[in-house]
């Protein structure tokens, strides 16, 4: 979608630098760290495994995730998105968080209570549903759960729109923003994987 | 009406007391925002009056409050001995209590450019700079690397190793004191490079934030402590 597509929810300025600035930036230095190395030309989630080394992280792996989970947070977004999910998705909400208004309450709590800069996700493992946060640059993928949907709460990701008011952010993000498409075909593909 | 209204604050304040002494409750320190020496404005073009106002009013505000709330907590769980709802409040602690003394050191770490901002340090700490890293130049390059290169939020210190007796530049993460360093580092100059500090302004380049913020930090404040700790 275009840079101004999800306004007035996200602004343009804010794409244009989060996107034009933060995340390009990742990608570009991201192959400057690999080039020469045995991680030249390897897939993305070959490298931010591989980097992550169980928690000792390695040099390229703040630039490979976060390009991962920039590509990942721009996808759990629509114009028009937000409301509630429907079908399977909403089903298993129910089913592991009794209501959809508990998983809303847990997944912005999660969001709201990541101390500095990190992401909160809603995640799939051993055939669950969980929300999870994780600081930086960590993702679910090196937790060893399936990702179905994040958002950014590094300060740049809703500073020029909402400056301090991150819960406001959160909100407007679960309110108006999510694609809970992506979100129901992330988890298909996550069951796929899983069976 | 003065006089209802002063009767009223004194039963409010006996009625608190007698509800601790009744409880056995002994009251806590609690903290509160500290005024800055300056006007939001006073540190521009380097830092911007918006973002000094956003950043004490509404950031440091929160990390005073949630210290508080926090200490509350903590005292209610250490009376009744609950000892894994004591140590489950130490990250709440840690973040905003570190976020009220971090911040509170931040606000004397920088002067308006009439009061000295950016005036180089002279006396002891210029000389220990000197001696420790060859000149302010390139004391200044070092932090400022080192304050870029950070992954995510955190700090850049300039820090007096008591122990020691030598200058060291350290970086801590979110909001850990410097002291989570080392337990005899004492902070004397720190810089703040969570995004809040310089976005509005100057985006995702914290490069240039850091380039500028030299020209107000406040070397006045850092000798004294430093001489107050080297005698």
């Amino acid at each position: 979608y275009p840079l101004d597509a999800l306004e007035p929810h996200m602004s343009k300025q804010t794409l244009e630098f989060h996107w034009g600035k933060h995340h390009r930036a990742y990608v570009d230095n991201l192959k400057k760290q690999v080039l020469g190395s045995e991680l030249e030309g390897k897939p993305l989630e070959h490298i931010i495994q591989n980097t992550y080394n169980n928690g000792d992280l390695l040099p390229p792996f703040n630039n490979a995730a976060q390009a991962w989970n920039h590509e990942f947070f721009w996808e759990s977004m629509k114009p028009g998105g937000g409301g509630k999910p429907s079908g399977e998705l909403l089903a298993l909400l129910e089913r592991d968080f009794t209501s959809y208004e508990k998983f809303y309450d847990e997944f912005n709590a999660a969001a709201a209570t990541q101390f500095g800069a990190g992401w909160a996700w809603l995640a799939y493992a051993d055939n669950k549903l969980k929300v999870v946060k994780t600081p930086n640059a960590v993702n679910p993928l090196v937790l060893g759960s399936f990702p179905l949907l994040t958002i950014d709460v590094w300060e740049h990701a809703y500073y020029l729109d909402f400056q301090n008011r991150r819960p406001d952010y959160i909100k407007t993000f679960m309110n108006n923003l999510v694609s809970w498409e992506a979100v129901s075909s992330r988890l298909e593909a996550a069951k796929a994987a899983s069976s | 009406m003065a006089i209802r209204s002063l009767a009223s604050r004194r039963t409010l304040a006996g009625l608190k007391e007698t509800s601790s002494r009744l409880l056995g409750l002994r009251s806590i320190q609690t903290f509160t925002l500290p005024d800055l020496p300056y006007d939001y404005s006073a540190l521009e073009p380097a830092i911007s009056g918006e973002i000094m106002q956003i950043h004490h009013q509404k950031h440091h505000q929160a990390y005073v409050t949630n210290y508080n709330n926090a200490l509350e907590q903590l005292d209610q769980a250490v009376n009744k001995g609950d000892a894994s709802a004591v140590v489950k409040l130490q990250s709440a602690i840690k973040f905003n209590g570190g976020g009220h003394v971090n911040h509170s050191i931040f606000w004397k770490n920088l002067a308006p450019v009439k009061e000295g901002g950016g005036e180089p340090p002279k006396g002891a700490l210029g000389g220990a700079i000197d001696t420790h890293f060859g000149s302010l130049k390139v004391l200044v390059k070092k932090m400022s690397a080192e304050g870029a290169a950070l992954q995510g939020s955190g700090w850049v210190w300039l820090g007096l190793d008591k122990e020691l007796k030598k200058l060291v530049v350290d970086t801590t993460a979110n909001q850990d004191p410097l002291v989570t360093k080392g337990g005899s580092l004492v902070p004397l100059v720190g810089i703040d490079v969570w995004e809040h500090a310089y976005y509005l302004q100057y985006k995702n380049v914290r490069p240039e934030y850091l380039k500028n913020v030299w020209k107000v930090i406040n070397w006045k404040y850092a000798s004294e402590v430093y001489e107050k700790e080297c005698k």
